[in-house]
């Protein structure tokens, strides 16, 4: 569906003054001419499809991609099976169920174990391998992590029929590695800007190749990801090893042909989407539309088309007039994952807010307001910083959204603005330790959440390596370690428990003996199986359900 | 809950998280740094109801105090002319009164350093309010008349407009002391400090001129025009100045003479006078951290000849604003530790 848009804001041009210290702010790469991959090889490739969908030759026509995101182009979110017609309505319904592999979805039905671990066994853990980012692609193939040194991993699982074991799901290898940012410095603000990778989104997949969203603080860029399994032989002027012929002893002419290579991935950024943000980015989201994305900083939302790169429309400002008002700063945004007009954003006060781009241009004004009244006999001196909400993310289907904030995650239907759905506490054992934990500055932490395929169960991180995960439906809670002393193949994990006080029970742990310098922020659900990326400080484990 | 005991412990944490978040990599994180306020802010507000409840109690002894800053005014080691105005006619009268004091308060020193090294624990005496009264009154009774060529000036850029402004700062509070002054005004003041802190202070000692004070370049920007901004910015800024880590450094020095000095309730205005101050410098800090994230901090390493006197200043404000602490509220939760 094609967005109107209605007046745009340019971001300011910066402005050289005399007296400052000459310099030039560091220049992005532009974008590269995009090469046109041709469409029936994408059908050929990927005839196989992951879950039982369906997918005729017959449906894959419109232009082949010559643009990243030509609205020609009929669009197919690869984890959809219900839809099948070629044209998805733009209020589509909500997905149906998926049939999950394996038994029951309910986070006790299911037998958690290990499959993989990704990342170097010592302790002694490199700044730059610090993992900040875990995505998974929207079939759940290709499973993406960002780290603080700028670089980007991709891992492809493999084919089911390839493996040994018949009931394992495929086991996740690296894919491509590259460097997405560099460390840059901004000569006229006199600031470095990190390297690290704050978000990567992958976007739906319409041709051979695989894109990608990935930003540091400042600057987001888009990857394009490609196979090359063939290569050209036979040039008329040229040797097999590239060294040229003289003309005059050419006597045949004959057509080079392609002759199959050594898979080899590459990597290439095809936009670089920069100098946007005057505060540091936070969140990206695609929109449903797979034409626009924004990007949001700490006060602002910029709406960017993925075709254009010198020019963003500002569509939330809450910067004050006077920055010593400032009260609550921007910490996420997601766009509505069926309408492309509805976007949220999460604030450091604990409030979100839904706003709809077609009542204005600029959306500060927003639609829906959703606050939950705080417990006034909850106060403390760190009541607004465990009430900052680190995370949102829109359910699948599209009704439901979550939030996470320091001690609790909390459920919100969009129909209902005054308080949460459902409240889960994450570890509810800290909030008598929120002083030393202001000190060691764990309380900033930023702990990500995520949804189930089908919506019915929620996870999130919490220290010592835990995870959590809720079950709606059934009230149900899991805690899981990841480890390196349960990395067994295949083996089951133990539940864990943590003891909040009084006598501490066999196998139970205390809060004091809690590591706090072993956090998992980042989780990932597949798509569709029971399939998790859990990340700790250095290393990705994956999980996935056992399957009898 | 915590009580407010951890309430200054709170308050120097948040200030260290601040100060050290000038040096990382990325810039000023605007989120961190205004959860960090919100602290501050909270702390603030329990140790100032605190310090409010203290002082109802201690009326009755404001007439005392009055005169013991008199008396502390006259010392013979103080050759500024802040003393000259306090009339002659005291000069005596202090002086014996000084030297009635002196001796207690040596005592006492000793006695409570050793509390006063223990972040969170109560001590039961009070802190003398004398010395920081004394030298808040100076402050207060100077005229707020500074050479504008003692000003300084900042060069600022607004991160968004990329516009830049060259503000010549000249701080002024008129309750709060202390402007730009020239060094040699400096120098009065420290050995005005040395005789109240009875701290062996090396090359410099704290500068005893609160909140208010024009900063040289490189740091925090002036929003400009309005006065009152311009000496809650530049409280900030001397916050955020690089001699911050000499502070922190000097802060279990002047502790310990500051909790040396047992004796003395506090003359209510005096009282309210730092506390002024130290409201007037965490509201602006809670202004400013939005603002530095907004405006962005320059490192420049030409700004090291200026750690020194910013470090003095700043010293002197806290130690200022520490007066009220009385009876059982411990001064020396004050430390940056």
């Amino acid at each position: 569906m094609r967005l109107r848009l209605i007046g745009c804001r340019a971001p300011s041009c910066p402005a050289y003054v005399t007296g400052v210290l000459a310099g030039t702010v560091s220049v992005c790469m532009t974008s590269v001419r995009e090469g046109v991959a041709p469409f029936w090889k994408w059908t050929e490739k990927r005839g196989r499809e992951r879950g039982g969908t369906e997918r005729s030759g017959a449906e894959r026509e419109g232009a082949p991609g010559a643009s990243g995101g030509s609205s020609k182009a009929i669009h197919h979110p690869a984890a959809s099976p219900a839809n099948t017609s070629p044209n998805p309505a733009p209020f589509a319904p909500a997905r149906s169920t998926y049939s999950m592999a394996g038994a029951g979805v309910g986070s006790n039905d299911v037998q958690w174990c290990f499959s993989q671990v990704k990342g170097a066994i010592d302790d002694d853990v490199a700044e730059a391998d610090i993992i900040s980012t875990v995505e998974f692609n929207h079939s759940g193939e290709l499973l993406a992590t960002g780290d603080k040194g700028g670089r980007v991993v991709i891992f492809q699982q493999e084919q089911e029929s390839k493996t040994g074991h018949p009931q394992s799901r495929g086991e996740y290898n690296v894919y491509s590695t590259f460097q997405s940012h560099e460390p840059e410095f901004d000569y006229l603000k006199s600031l470095e800007i990190e390297e690290k990778i704050n978000k990567i989104r992958w976007l739906p997949q319409k041709n051979a190749a695989q894109f990608l969203l990935s930003t540091n603080d400042k600057t987001i860029k888009l990857w394009k990801i490609s196979e090359r399994d063939k290569r050209p032989e036979g040039y008329n002027l040229k040797e097999e090893d590239g060294r040229y012929r003289d003309p005059s002893t050419v006597t045949t002419l004959r057509v080079p042909v392609f002759r199959p290579m050594d898979l080899m991935v590459e990597a290439s950024p095809r936009r670089v989407f920069a100098n946007a943000h005057t505060y540091h980015i936070n969140s990206i989201s695609v929109n449903s539309d797979y034409e626009t994305y924004l990007s949001a900083d700490d006060l602002r939302i910029n709406l960017w088309h993925l075709e254009v790169t010198d020019r963003s429309f500002n569509i939330v400002d809450i910067k004050p007039a006077n920055m010593e008002e400032l009260t609550e700063v921007i910490t996420a945004a997601e766009f509505h994952p069926n309408q492309c007009n509805t976007l949220v954003y999460s604030s450091s006060k604990g409030t979100i807010r839904l706003c709809d781009m077609r009542a204005a241009a600029l959306c500060d004004k927003h639609s829906k307001l959703f606050e939950e009244p705080e417990d006034p006999s909850n106060r403390s001196f760190f009541s607004e910083i465990i009430s900052s909400i680190s995370d949102v993310k829109f359910s699948h289907s599209g009704r439901y959204m979550m939030t996470r904030d320091y001690l609790s995650i909390k459920i919100w239907d969009l129909n209902m603005e005054n308080r949460p759905v459902e409240t889960y506490q994450v570890h509810e054992y800290l909030r008598s330790k929120l002083c030393s934990l202001y000190e060691n500055d764990c309380i900033f932490d930023k702990f990500e959440c995520c949804w189930n395929g089908n919506d019915s169960v929620v996870m999130t991180g919490s220290y010592n390596n835990f995870f959590r995960m809720f079950e709606r439906g059934h009230r149900r809670d899991l805690t899981l370690e990841a480890s390196r002393e349960s990395s067994k193949p295949r083996a089951t994990l133990k539940p864990r428990k943590v003891c909040a006080g009084g006598k501490r029970k066999k196998d139970e742990i205390s809060v004091d003996s809690l590591d706090f310098n072993k956090k998992i922020l980042h989780t990932a659900w597949h798509p569709q199986d029971n399939v998790i990326a859990v990340a700790t400080t250095n290393n990705l484990y994956i999980f996935q359900d056992k399957i009898n | 809950m915590e009580c407010a005991v951890d309430a200054q412990t709170l308050i120097s944490i948040s200030l260290r998280k601040i100060h050290s978040s000038r040096t990382q990599r990325g810039g000023i994180r605007l989120h961190k740094n205004l959860l960090v306020s919100y602290v501050l802010r909270n702390a603030r507000q329990l140790y100032m109801s605190e310090k409010y409840a203290e002082i109802y109690r201690m009326q009755q002894y404001e007439e005392v105090m009055t005169v013991c800053n008199e008396i502390q005014e006259l010392d013979p080691l103080d050759v500024s002319e802040e003393c000259a105005e306090q009339g002659e006619e005291c000069a005596e009268h202090a002086a014996t009164l000084c030297g009635a004091l002196l001796p207690v308060q040596l005592h006492a020193a000793p006695a409570c350093a050793v509390a006063a090294a223990a972040v969170s624990s109560p001590h039961g005496e009070d802190a003398c309010k004398e010395p920081e009264m004394s030298f808040c009154r100076n402050c207060c009774s100077e005229p707020c008349d500074f050479s504008s060529s003692s000003c300084s000036r900042t060069t600022v850029l607004d991160l968004d407009t990329h516009v830049v402004t060259t503000v010549e700062n000249g701080c002024l509070h008129q309750d709060c002391c202390q402007g730009a002054h020239g060094h040699g005004h400096v120098q009065t003041k420290k050995r005005k400090v040395d005789f109240c802190y009875y701290a062996p202070e090396p090359e410099e000692g704290p500068d005893l001129t609160p909140c208010k004070r024009a900063r040289s370049s490189d740091e925090l920007p002036c929003p400009g025009s309005e006065q009152l901004d311009t000496s809650n910015i530049s409280s900030l800024i001397s916050m955020f100045g690089s001699g911050f880590t000499e502070l922190v450094s000097r802060q279990a020095d002047l502790e310990q003479s500051v909790n040396g000095h047992m004796n003395g309730q506090l003359c209510s205005k005096q009282v309210l006078a730092s506390l002024g101050a130290w409201t007037r410098a965490i509201v602006a800090m809670h202004q400013r951290i939005s603002a530095s994230a907004h405006l962005g901090v320059f490192e420049k390493q030409e700004q090291q000849h200026c750690v020194l006197p910013a470090a003095d200043r700043l010293q002197g404000h806290i130690h200022s604003s520490v007066t009220p602490v009385v009876d059982s509220v411990p001064l020396c939760n004050l430390s940056m530790w």
